[in-house]
């Protein structure tokens, strides 16, 4: 992979993306729904021990865990299979750029354009709390900066996955929901069902549930509070009651990294020999 | 064809062929373009043009033996590329700005910028006028004449282009044929094209396929 082709077509992808009207939406979607929980009092309330800047940005976070790994996995299952599908690849691919830097190009660039936006929000809702004089919960903003972005980069792993090995945008969007319905059918309402069901040993339903990226997310986020049963779900209160606040901490932020890795190489790795159109 | 005889072998391939599952779209070709090669290649749809070219542009894996510029289109592809020039069919939708564009590939190849906007404007494009709109709005016959000019700045020793007159209106393809007919006579030109009748002053071999096949292949 050549440093300048991969510059260029990182800088070429950006250029792009920022000119969709989704990426405006999706950015004011996120920084829209911080000011809105400031405007609404959120930081104000307490619900089940969380308050101030802390409940509203886990409030944030429960969101982002609904919408960001459905969104980055349609965003991303598009981009390889829908640049053949447009005749963008044909001539991209005409140019004296490897196939390692067109995708890792094309990676890091829908990284950036879906994590900025992440990033400026708990920034944006940082930076009011100050105007406001809120205390500043900065351990919750490092975790949660991190954790978006294994997040993030975890499905779009996945994404550029899928979009490798698809044939056509149908598809590869069909195969995304598919996966997205699976890891979420397999957090605390599925494993507990196993649980009583099968009769399975807790270990194994938990081993399960931490490997699912989204079960990993929706712990980490609420791994700096106190583990109660009723906030968390039953997994959620396993897994901490089982392991260290701090190893699940580094589990949350590297693991899914790790996985979004792996897929990321599975796919690159096709790319490189197979037909690219 | 003995004028060509001395001339280096730019583009040779023994046997070579490309399969899509059950069906064989290039059934064992044996090509030798060298170079000063203008060549027409003709066929109807379905022949394996396009499948040909791109398998020299290393997008397709396939069997048997293809060399272009003594190398191999897959494992040394980026090496190739950087001597080859391509114009497509249908230009792709950027949604980038042609002052986008034309930086992009000025980063990419270490051409000069005003290369490429002297290009596109001898071939009548208001490049002034077009640098702020994203190239996916400009009309075929702009995109185009855009996309030759990025091919031939960067002065190709292989330059490959399909259909390439497709969009140009009749005034733009005179320009651009009076333009190709100038280019570097040392380089190997490939041009396919349904239109036999507008290319034939350009170009000194044709090459016809049919079916995977060659089953013409003449120096005028």
């Amino acid at each position: 992979m050549g440093n300048k082709d991969f510059t260029s077509i990182l800088k070429l992808d950006l250029n792009q993306s920022i000119r969709t009207k989704g990426f405006w939406i999706y950015s004011l979607l996120f920084g829209g729904f911080v000011a809105y929980m400031f405007v609404s009092g959120i930081t104000e309330s307490q619900i089940i021990g969380f308050v101030g800047l802390g409940r509203l940005l886990v409030t944030f976070m429960q969101v982002c865990m609904v919408i960001i790994p459905i969104y980055v996995l349609i965003t991303v299952v598009r981009s390889i299979v829908g640049d053949k599908e447009n005749n963008v690849m044909e001539y991209m691919l005409s140019l004296p750029i490897s196939f390692s830097s067109f995708y890792w190009g094309k990676f890091f660039s829908k990284f950036i354009v879906i994590y900025t936006p992440l990033l400026f929000s708990l920034i944006l809702a940082i930076v009011w709390g100050e105007i406001i004089n809120l205390d500043i919960p900065w351990e919750f903003f490092w975790l949660y900066s991190a954790l978006l972005a294994a997040m993030v980069f975890c499905f779009l792993g996945i994404g550029m996955f899928i979009s490798v090995y698809t044939h056509s945008q149908e598809l590869a969007v069909s195969s995304a929901f598919i996966i997205w319905l699976i890891l979420v059918a397999f957090l605390d309402l599925l494993l507990m069902g196993m649980m009583l069901k099968l009769r399975m040993n807790p270990d194994v339903v938990i081993g399960i549930g931490m490997l699912n990226p989204l079960q990993v997310f929706r712990v980490g986020v609420l791994v700096l509070f106190d583990p109660k049963l009723t906030t968390m779900g039953p997994a959620a209160y396993y897994i901490l009651d089982t392991v260290s606040r701090t190893t699940f901490i580094i589990f949350s932020i590297v693991y899914p990294i790790l996985l979004g890795y792996l897929f990321a190489l599975f796919g690159v790795r096709r790319f490189k020999r197979k037909d690219i159109l | 064809m003995t004028e060509n005889i001395e001339k280096e072998i730019l583009i040779k391939s023994g046997g070579l062929k490309k399969s899509f599952g059950k069906i064989e779209v290039l059934k064992g070709l044996d090509i030798e373009w060298k170079a000063g090669d203008k060549i027409a290649l003709i066929g109807q749809n379905g022949a394996g043009k396009t499948t040909l070219i791109r398998c020299i542009l290393g997008q397709y894996v396939f069997e048997g033996s293809l060399n272009v510029l003594s190398m191999n289109p897959r494992k040394q592809r980026v090496e190739i590329l950087k001597d080859v020039g391509f114009v497509p069919q249908i230009p792709p939708p950027l949604k980038i700005t042609v002052k986008e564009m034309i930086s992009f590939f000025s980063e990419l190849s270490g051409v000069k910028k005003e290369k490429f906007t002297d290009i596109a404007n001898s071939l009548g494009l208001d490049i002034k006028g077009s640098m702020s709109k994203p190239f996916v709005a400009l009309s075929g016959g702009m995109k185009q004449k855009l996309l030759v000019s990025f091919a031939l700045g960067r002065e190709p020793k292989i330059l490959l282009m399909d259909e390439p007159s497709a969009n140009l209106d009749p005034a733009a393809r005179e320009i651009f044929f009076k333009y190709l007919s100038g280019y570097n006579k040392e380089a190997l030109l490939i041009l396919s094209s349904h239109r036999t009748e507008e290319i034939k002053d350009l170009v000194n071999r044709v090459v016809e396929m049919d079916f995977g096949r060659i089953v013409l292949d003449k120096y005028l």
